[in-house]
């Protein structure tokens, strides 16, 4: 089994078997991050640049961390120190980079398809950090993850994913990812949120919260891009919140072992509520965050060469 | 083409068993007992061997010491080369390494670069009092400087030829091939 990619640009391109060697090979990651001294050797040499055109910090912490407990050197670029508030196009920014020889591209970007023209061009491999409403690769794989470790499989589980589809690389990446590996997907939000003809993924789209996370083994809540206020898409935060906070009476819906995800950064209160995004019983969204590093480890080892 | 040679069977069940049952004694003959040991298996074939002598160790000892997994591939040298690797398995030590002494368990000691990779890989979890090495098979043909501290059996082989340790845990069946390698 390897992984026969130069790229990671989404998880619609991936097979089930390369999902099941991601996934394999980041359980074997996660205890690198126990030790006392949380470094081993392999990547040592490679040079990986972290090249962010929008904020971000847990995702570009944990790929920089990732890095260097492979004893990779990790360069961060983000827009607003960069050329690029000189007018430097991304190509030009991706050429002069690559003459600088990096072994792999990390971006971020808000124009769907950027990391897919980046790899047509340098010959670096480049991993997607998120391309505007289109995937985040990274992302769904720490989540199905996160499912694996806390539910012993993906297949046959009911997945909610509640809140802006239509914006949500996060939701577009878990829907192909969890659908591939069996498990059914239920996804739920405003009218305005909502993607036309979004059963065409193959999956169960409803109005209201309830009728989504109602027998669920696994509520995923994604972020409200407070920004979107403005473009009249939902009349205010608070009604928002009234009908699509999850919270200790709506989760009680969903089966009494099912757990609580959030990609962060959580607005509280407003897609989640602070005691069920605090609940150890329920709540595995640090969780999240520590499979994270692990599965950026495996997706910089995997495409070095490892298993090849 | 000239015929290919059907495997030779150098050790059977009883040969692996009585070696196992010798070097068990031999370690607990030179470290004087069973104060600060431990036992660090290989990934895969290490970890039976290990199993193995901690269950012997504990059978003459009335003791049972601790017993580690190490898998090595992120230590290798040569990562982005070879094309034929198992996939990444995990680690686990669940002790301290401060001031033991370990025995680090493989099935066959070749050219030495897995010891190697095994000795960085221990390092990096603590500082152990020392390392000592035992190995069911030496075919010899070493690349770096590295020898067992016990050895079930010296195996003179050439560089065409495969040594392969079959084992009950893994394979169904105990037994040492070797062959001419295709």
């Amino acid at each position: 089994m390897k992984l026969a990619k130069k790229d990671i640009l989404g998880i619609q391109e991936m097979t089930v078997d390369e999902i099941n060697l991601i996934l394999e090979t980041a359980e074997s990651f996660l205890e690198i991050s126990t030790r006392e001294i949380k470094k081993v050797p392999t990547l040592r040499g490679k040079s990986i640049i972290n090249l962010f055109y929008e904020a971000s910090t847990r995702t570009r912490t944990s790929f920089e961390i990732a890095g260097k407990r492979l004893s990779a050197d990790t360069i961060n670029i983000s827009a607003s120190t960069s050329s690029v508030v000189k007018g430097e196009t991304l190509i030009d920014t991706a050429r002069n980079l690559e003459a600088m020889n990096p072994d792999i591209i990390v971006l971020r970007h808000s124009a769907a398809g950027a990391p897919h023209l980046l790899a047509s061009l340098v010959r670096q491999s480049i991993i997607n950090a998120g391309d505007g409403a289109h995937e985040h690769p990274s992302q769904a794989l720490l989540d199905m993850m996160t499912i694996r470790e806390k539910k012993g499989r993906l297949a046959g589980l009911k997945v909610a994913i509640i809140g802006d589809i239509l914006h949500s690389r996060v939701a577009r990446s878990n829907i192909y990812g969890l659908s591939k590996m069996g498990a059914q997907v239920v996804v739920a939000g405003p009218a305005t949120m909502m993607p036309r003809n979004i059963e065409q993924m193959g999956i169960k789209a409803c109005t209201k919260l309830e009728d989504a996370i109602t027998d669920a083994d696994v509520v995923m809540m994604l972020r409200i891009q407070l920004e979107r206020e403005k473009q009249n898409i939902f009349p205010s935060l608070r009604e928002y919140a009234r009908h699509y906070c999850l919270n200790r009476r709506n989760i009680k819906l969903a089966k009494p072992d099912a757990i609580v995800m959030h990609p962060g950064p959580m607005n509280r209160g407003v897609e989640i509520s602070p005691d069920v995004a605090d609940d150890p019983a329920c709540s595995v969204i640090l969780d999240q965050v520590n499979n994270g590093v692990a599965v950026r480890m495996a997706l910089l080892y995997l495409l070095s060469g490892g298993n090849e | 083409m000239p015929e290919k040679k059907s495997p030779k069977v150098v050790m059977d069940s009883d040969g692996i068993e009585r070696c196992l049952t010798r070097i068990a004694y031999e370690i607990l003959e030179k470290n004087k007992g069973i104060h600060n040991l431990v036992l660090v298996g290989i990934r895969t074939g290490g970890i039976y061997l290990a199993e193995r002598l901690q269950k012997k160790i504990s059978a003459i000892e009335n003791a049972k010491i601790p017993l580690g997994v190490l898998d090595i591939t992120l230590y290798r040298d040569d990562i982005t080369k070879t094309s034929k690797k198992a996939p990444l398995g995990k680690t686990k030590i669940p002790f301290d390494l401060e001031d033991k002494k370990v025995i680090l368990v493989d099935d066959v000691l070749f050219t030495g670069r897995t010891i190697r990779a095994a000795m960085d890989a221990l390092i990096d979890f603590g500082r152990p009092r020392m390392i000592q090495l035992a190995v069911l098979i030496d075919r010899g043909h070493r690349e770096l400087p590295i020898r067992a501290d016990y050895v079930g059996k010296n195996l003179p082989s050439s560089l065409w030829e495969a040594v392969s340790v079959n084992l009950l845990e893994k394979n169904g069946k105990d037994e040492v091939l070797i062959e001419e390698e295709t």
